[in-house]
């Protein structure tokens, strides 16, 4: 084991991970999440993360074909899948997709199409951009378990 | 040479014409012719000088047997005398014999020379002898007579009679005087005259014809005589200067004995006055009170001295006049007074001694001169005084105020007694125990004066003491009841009050009830000040330590009166320093009544302008232990509190009242605002209590004023987990070990995220995605049943309803939670409405869960504050 290189990394990690706080894509919730994370549930973060991933794109398509016909657009059927995808960010602690949902179903509620469909598009680029920086930070994680080191625990407030 | 013999003899009897008148007869005879003498007149002749010696010898024996010593000189020159007589008268004899041997007369010649130093015995001896010879030599005009044979035998007998006698008498004498000092010479001298007396009467028979026997044994005798009788002369040269000097040592030691006499005669009268001191002392001292010390002096002065008068006089209060307080005999006019710069009083203060005074001066006349022209010596003596009063000496014993009384002691007149030394020291020794006395009398006076004061003080101060004993215990009695009494209705009312709010309300209605328990809890805190105070004050309040947390009880007061604030519009802004700990350990109670008083009083008393509340960690006190830092191991720390507002101000002089209680100042816009006063001084105990302190500064009227307090807390050991004591501080579950808890989410997101939460935990968690599933899942061993219920729609709360009705016992049936995202209070309402155990605010977190999760078991309620 390399400390000085593990010490490297998991600076790394860690000016990462709070510069992701930083720029607003995490908040709180996420931290606890990491809390819940610990030798019986290894990738409980990872897992949750992914699931909540494949749950944006489900949503997403689904909210893209609905509000894909101008003429009958389903809007409580938007505004289900809004609400589903403000909870699970909300859960995970993606704080930007959040944000981007409430300002969806605020559109929604007033059956702007237009409005819905800046905002998922606004959705869909968040969360891939999330998604893109939680595997860098995931990569980095490995990389410190794999120099032997541990991941640490950031207290973010 | 007969002539010439003659001639030579006239001129002796010349010398010697003194002597006997049988001297004149002899001188007489002269004058006729030799033949003319006749044997009857020697004959008479010689009977007459017998007769006188016998006369002298008796005499000298009369005066040795009457002691006169004297008479014994006079005599014994007398006996010389009439030696000396009898020897010219022998002589003349021999003179009258014709034609006397040449030998005859070399002897009479040779003894006529010197008569004095003839002894009378040796003298009359030759004589005697050398009549013998004449008698021989001559031709017997007549012859050896039969009758001058017995006169000489009768002589010679008469002196061994004397010479025998003489040392007799002499030893008795001595024997009687006893103090004779030269005994020795005695019994040389006693035993020369045995010896001569010896001779005397060995010649008694040489009268006769004697054999050769008697001739030898009067030559031994002889022999003998003359050894011991030179002796004597030898010795007596030595005795008779010491004798003589011996006369002188009688003299000196006469002398010596009238000295002796006269100093012993002094120390008598030295004595005799020593005991009248010790007398006059023990009279003048056997008694404390003044006026009998002072006429006790008087008697016994005049007693001891034999005087006339006596008198004292005291200095008036004024001090300007001498006063007669006492005489010894005569009844004296009241107030008769003295002025005390009489030069005579002057002289007499000036000095300790006793000064004679003339018994003309005003001090003196104490009786109207009632023709006695002889007035008796007068003496005056100063009596020092001791001015007291509370004890304040300065010069203890010089006497620094310099009083004095004045003594006049009179002898009596016509008596021309005058005064002796040792009198007037008698006088100045009794003055001054006269002052020692009455200094002790005063003093007496002075401590018996003080000790009544302290008793009446002793007796007021027990009075006082009853007095307030029984009215703490009647103030005692009386709060215990009020409290009781007063409290009882105050709950029933603030009880029901809150019940009331709870149930169905109009609006009007709630307000109404809102405001008739905002009253009543105010009168609650009324009552709660007036008795806190009162316990305080009796000292017998105590502090409820406990462990709380520091920054939300700021946040809670600031909300209290936020509404207060916000409609007066007065922006209040708390600024909490950094380091100030979360935890600590105090009365959490006690100091948000302190706070919120500051505060309160601060938001009361404002009418514009920003109220800041700062509370910081103080280090500089002087009350903190020298060595004390902030450290998060539960030592103490000082907190302080500042609260400036803008607002009235109040005059600097009128801040000692403020902490007083009841006191209000006189301001119209603090009177305005109401107050019982009690606050301020409720919040001062409470800070003392908590081993603090508090003051406000403020600059004046108008200017605003700040309110600052100091308390000591302690500092809690814990750490941010939480405050509820019953939680461990590890995050492990011990409590929900294996607690079985089913999960209802149609999100997969939040219900992965909440069974990980829950598994965390350590619970056992089913999820179900859908309320039939969880219908047909739910069972008894479900303790807890958390359903999403952010979807919109009823069906999730009927999900409750059913569960409800599965399970109709009580304990059977699991703890519903709703997990919502919203927290107002229709969500709340539908929840309770539905018959839900709790609700939880989406995304939970893992304390809060686990608080819910605890709370929940323990109460089976929960409605966690939003």
């Amino acid at each position: 084991m390399n400390t000085v290189v593990v010490a490297q990394l998991q600076r790394q990690f860690q000016e990462y991970l709070v510069s992701l706080y930083q720029q607003g894509f995490l908040d709180n919730q996420f931290t606890e999440l990491r809390k819940l994370q610990d030798e019986g549930t290894p990738d409980f973060v990872a897992e949750v993360v992914s699931l909540f991933f494949d749950d944006c794109s489900k949503l997403i398509n689904s909210m893209s074909r609905s509000l894909g016909r101008p003429e009958s657009v389903d809007f409580k059927q938007v505004d289900s899948g809004v609400h589903q995808l403000k909870g699970s960010s909300s859960s995970v602690g993606a704080r930007r997709v959040k944000n981007v949902c409430i300002s969806f179903k605020e559109c929604c509620d007033v059956q702007n199409r237009e409005g819905c469909l800046r905002c998922l598009q606004q959705v869909d680029y968040e969360y891939k951009m999330l998604k893109t920086k939680l595997e860098d930070l995931f990569n980095l994680e490995q990389q410190i378990l794999q120099a032997g080191g541990t991941i640490p625990q950031i207290n973010i407030n | 040479m007969g002539v010439d013999f003659l001639v030579g003899m006239a001129n002796l009897m010349h010398i010697q014409l003194t002597l006997e008148p049988e001297l004149k007869l002899l001188y007489r005879i002269n004058a006729q012719s030799w033949k003319d003498i006749n044997v009857d007149v020697n004959h008479k002749v010689e009977s007459r000088l017998k007769l006188k010696f016998l006369e002298l010898e008796l005499k000298l024996l009369h005066c040795v047997k009457a002691h006169s010593w004297k008479n014994t000189e006079i005599l014994t020159a007398n006996v010389t005398r009439a030696v000396e007589t009898i020897a010219l008268l022998l002589v003349t004899m021999v003179m009258m014999l014709p034609t006397p041997s040449s030998s005859c007369s070399s002897s009479v010649v040779s003894l006529s020379q010197n008569p004095k130093s003839i002894r009378f015995d040796s003298f009359s001896r030759s004589v005697s002898n050398h009549m013998m010879e004449v008698c021989n030599c001559i031709e017997p005009q007549w012859p050896a007579d039969e009758l001058l044979m017995k006169y000489q035998y009768i002589s010679d007998f008469f002196i061994a009679v004397a010479y025998f006698s003489i040392p007799l008498e002499l030893i008795y004498f001595v024997k009687k005087s006893a103090v004779f000092p030269y005994r020795w010479v005695l019994v040389q001298f006693g035993a020369f005259i045995v010896l001569c007396g010896a001779t005397h009467l060995i010649n008694l028979w040489t009268f006769t014809t004697h054999s050769r026997t008697v001739a030898l044994v009067m030559t031994t005798a002889k022999v003998l005589t003359a050894v011991v009788s030179c002796a004597t002369a030898l010795m007596l040269v030595h005795i008779i200067p010491d004798l003589l000097s011996v006369k002188t040592r009688e003299l000196f030691l006469k002398n010596k004995a009238a000295e002796l006499d006269r100093e012993m005669g002094l120390i008598r009268t030295q004595e005799e006055t020593g005991r009248h001191v010790r007398m006059l002392t023990h009279e003048i001292r056997s008694t404390l009170d003044r006026h009998t010390i002072l006429k006790t002096t008087l008697v016994e002065l005049g007693r001891t001295l034999a005087l006339e008068e006596c008198a004292l006089w005291m200095p008036t209060r004024t001090g300007l006049e001498l006063q007669l307080s006492y005489t010894l005999r005569q009844q004296h006019p009241v107030e008769y007074t003295v002025p005390i710069q009489l030069p005579v009083i002057n002289q007499v203060f000036g000095t300790s001694r006793a000064v004679k005074i003339s018994p003309n001066s005003p001090v003196a006349r104490l009786r109207p001169v009632s023709g006695k022209y002889l007035l008796g010596e007068v003496v005056a003596v100063r009596v020092p005084l001791l001015h007291l009063s509370n004890f304040q000496i300065n010069d203890w014993p010089e006497l620094s105020t310099k009083r004095y009384a004045l003594m006049v002691l009179m002898l009596p007149s016509d008596s021309a007694r005058q005064w002796h030394v040792h009198e007037l020291e008698l006088v100045e020794v009794v003055a001054d125990q006269v002052a020692v006395a009455l200094s002790h009398a005063a003093i007496l006076e002075e401590s018996m004066r003080a000790r009544d004061l302290l008793m009446e003080q002793n007796v007021a101060l027990d009075i006082a003491r009853r007095e307030a004993e029984t009215a703490i215990r009647a103030r005692n009695d009386f709060l215990a009841v009020m409290n009781h009494e007063m409290r009882t209705p105050m709950h029933a009312i603030i009880a029901l009050s809150s019940l009331l709010q709870e149930t169905e309300l109009t609006p009007e209605q709630r307000l109404m009830v809102e405001t008739v328990l905002k009253s009543s809890s105010l009168l609650a805190t009324l009552m709660n000040d007036v008795l806190d105070l009162s316990r305080l004050e009796d000292g017998s309040l105590q502090l409820e330590l406990g462990t709380f947390n520091l920054h939300t009880l700021f946040r809670e007061v600031l909300n209290l009166i936020k509404p207060i604030a916000v409609v007066k519009k007065l922006p209040i802004t708390l600024n909490l320093a950094p380091d100030l700990p979360e935890f600590v350990v105090g009365d959490e109670k006690r100091l948000m009544q302190i706070i919120l008083n500051i505060v309160g009083n601060a938001v009361k008393f404002s009418k514009q302008g920003c109220i800041s509340v700062t509370a910081l960690v103080t280090k500089s006190d002087n009350r903190a232990p020298p060595d004390f830092f902030v450290v998060q191991t539960g030592s103490h720390f000082y907190l302080r509190v500042k609260v400036k507002d803008l607002g009235a101000g109040i005059n600097p002089q009128d801040i000692p009242k403020l902490f007083t209680k009841f006191a209000q100042t006189q301001s119209l816009a603090t009177r305005s605002s109401g107050g019982s006063g009690l606050g301020l001084a409720i919040s001062k105990r409470f800070v003392n209590l908590m081993e603090g302190n508090i003051w406000i500064e403020s600059e004046g009227v108008g200017k605003g004023c700040t309110a600052i307090f100091d308390v000591k807390l302690g500092i809690s050991n814990e750490s941010k987990q939480s405050g509820i004591p019953k939680v461990p501080a590890n995050p492990q579950h011990v409590n929900f070990a294996g607690l079985k808890v089913l999960v209802m989410d149609e999100n997969g997101v939040s219900r992965m995220v909440t069974k990980g939460l829950l598994v965390h935990l350590g619970c056992e968690v089913t999820t179900v995605s859908s309320t039939e599933e969880c219908l047909r899942v739910v069972s008894h061993e479900h303790r807890v049943v958390f359903m999403d219920v952010c979807t919109p729609g009823v069906e999730n709360y009927q999900i409750a309803l059913c569960i409800h009705e599965k399970f109709t016992k009580r304990h059977q049936r699991p703890l519903l939670v709703a997990l919502t995202g919203n927290t107002d209070k229709s969500t709340k309402e539908k929840c309770m409405s539905f018959g839900l155990d709790g609700v939880l605010l989406k995304p939970v977190s893992l304390d809060n869960m686990r608080n819910v999760l605890s709370d929940l078991l323990e109460h089976r309620v929960l409605y966690e504050a939003m």
